[in-house]
């Protein structure tokens, strides 16, 4: 079963440890990088892994203005917008396993080096149709 | 028989197929095709002469697709089945497919993948899990541009600076996958260096040599990006900076300066310096205004700036930087250094934090977040 593991920049409920990246220390930056890499390379040794990918914070919404004319948008994103951050596509035995690889990533070293507490967004991906119905 | 060696077969083979009456698109085909089969087969059962291998099962793929073609179509077969012989001028062929390859019409994208191909013998699948796309988009995205260049006349003059920038753009991408595009750039420069007589391209070769030498002191544990002034430079290549530094000289000796050469002239003032405190950065702003004066480039200002902070102090880096539009990507993070060394480190942190939510990768943004946070630890004192 392939689930998402949805990280965003804003609109999830505040973190536990709620103080902003470029306030901690080098140290504490760098160990929450190691951990980040480490939690991917770790899924693919337990072959769970696999796709993960980041968002860069800028974008804009775009939509048609009809045939011929030039597509409208609007941006930057205003503040207040739900904004994600990357994911991590996940292929496990359960809803539980998923849960479970969630939380962990919840808990990469944040402030004081302590646990981040993040929230993530974790949603399953609809699966093929049985190929055999009865 | 090794991987590289066989790849670098192939730009010939698909000049001999075409010598022989074949389009080049389906002659390029036709060798991806023998090429995968050589991968499968030679190291069980090696070939007495690899490139006669590939010529003869390449030209049966050809033929088997054309025959195939004209049945479909129900027209007879144009192309001679028993090929003329006779010398033929390999280098010219090999040159021209370089220019065809990285032709001016192809987007960026398609010149790097079809040179891929074409020229360094990769297959579509290597390709595309170097760039991280699909096989299928790869394919397609390689015949799109055969596609495009089929009717583009071949004995027309080629543009060796589109050639360059291809090969620049494959450098520049690194790593990806099980291939290493550093090295099939560096390859590839090598045998272009080898086929024709302009100082740029020894520029360009020179310019990857040096800052392949680099690499493996360029990055810490977990991908983190080391700064060229934190860099362990006894990591450092000594063979790949004495090799880039020789080339560069030739190429400079021949005066005719380029961008390229002037690039790799300030790669070898850091590759020389014992330490980065003994980098020669006087001698390092004089190359930035001469690659100014040849391409006037807004990056190149922005590094001169940086290099005239070095060299004069932070308050003439950002004097220099004032000419400089703060719209270029890593402007901030420029900014931020400058404005640290001045003394000014809140603006300094706002500035690093600025540049992390604007950086292009993501190496680059935890880099400039982790300085946003030294900068503020310092400020707490």
């Amino acid at each position: 079963m392939k689930y998402l593991l949805l990280k965003h920049y804003r609109g999830a409920p505040a973190p536990t440890n709620d103080v902003p990246m470029d306030r901690w220390t080098p140290e504490e930056v760098d160990a929450h990088m190691r951990f980040m890499h480490d939690f991917s390379a770790r899924l693919e040794e337990t072959g769970e892994f696999v796709d993960a990918q980041a968002l860069a914070p800028e974008g804009t919404w775009v939509r048609s203005d009809g045939e011929g004319l030039p597509p409208v948008t609007d941006g930057p994103f205003a503040e207040t917008k739900d904004l994600i951050a990357g994911w991590y596509v996940i292929d496990v035995e359960s809803w539980d396993r998923a849960v479970e690889l969630a939380a962990e990533l919840s808990d990469a070293p944040g402030a004081g080096g302590k646990p981040l507490g993040e929230w993530l967004e974790v949603r399953p991906f609809y699966g093929v149709p049985a190929t055999i119905t009865e | 028989m090794n991987e590289p060696l066989l790849r670098e077969l192939v730009p010939a083979v698909i000049g001999v197929l075409v010598r022989r009456g074949a389009d080049f698109a389906s002659a390029e085909d036709a060798v991806q095709e023998a090429l995968i089969r050589a991968l499968e087969t030679w190291p069980d059962d090696p070939p007495r002469d690899p490139k006669a291998w590939l010529v003869a099962v390449a030209w049966r793929k050809f033929l088997d697709a054309t025959r195939a073609e004209a049945s479909r179509k129900g027209r007879e077969l144009v192309v001679e089945t028993e090929p003329p012989a006779g010398p033929a001028p390999v280098t010219d062929d090999t040159l021209r497919l370089y220019f065809l390859c990285a032709h001016p019409t192809l987007p960026p994208a398609s010149a790097v993948a079809l040179t891929l191909r074409a020229v360094g013998g990769l297959t579509t699948r290597q390709i595309a899990t170097a760039y991280l796309v699909p096989e299928a988009t790869m394919a397609q995205r390689i015949s799109r541009a055969k596609r495009k260049i089929a009717v583009l006349a071949l004995d027309q003059p080629g543009d060796l600076a589109t050639v360059l920038r291809v090969l620049y753009l494959v450098f520049n991408e690194g790593y990806g996958g099980d291939v290493d595009l550093a090295a099939e750039a560096i390859r590839i420069t090598r045998q272009l260096a080898a086929l024709t007589d302009e100082p740029e391209v020894a520029g360009l070769l020179a310019l990857m040599l040096l800052h392949h030498a680099r690499r493996p002191s360029r990055t810490g544990s977990g991908g983190r990006l080391i700064p060229l002034t934190e860099q362990d430079r006894t990591r450092w290549d000594t063979g790949l900076i004495t090799e880039g530094v020789a080339v560069l000289q030739a190429a400079l000796a021949r005066d005719r300066l380029g961008e390229y050469q002037a690039q790799a002239a300030i790669a070898a003032l850091h590759a020389d310096a014992p330490s980065a405190a003994a980098t020669d950065w006087t001698q390092i702003v004089e190359w930035y205004d001469e690659l100014l004066g040849l391409t006037g480039s807004p990056v190149v200002r922005l590094n001169r700036a940086v290099a005239v902070g070095e060299a004069d102090g932070p308050r003439a880096g950002l004097a220099a930087l004032a000419d400089v539009s703060p719209d270029l990507p890593r402007y901030a993070a420029v900014a931020a250094h400058l404005h640290e060394r001045v003394g000014e480190l809140s603006h300094a942190a706002e500035l690093y934090a600025e540049a992390s939510r604007t950086a292009a990768s993501m190496a680059e943004r935890d880099h400039l977040t982790r300085q946003a946070a030294r900068v503020r630890q310092q400020l707490r004192g």
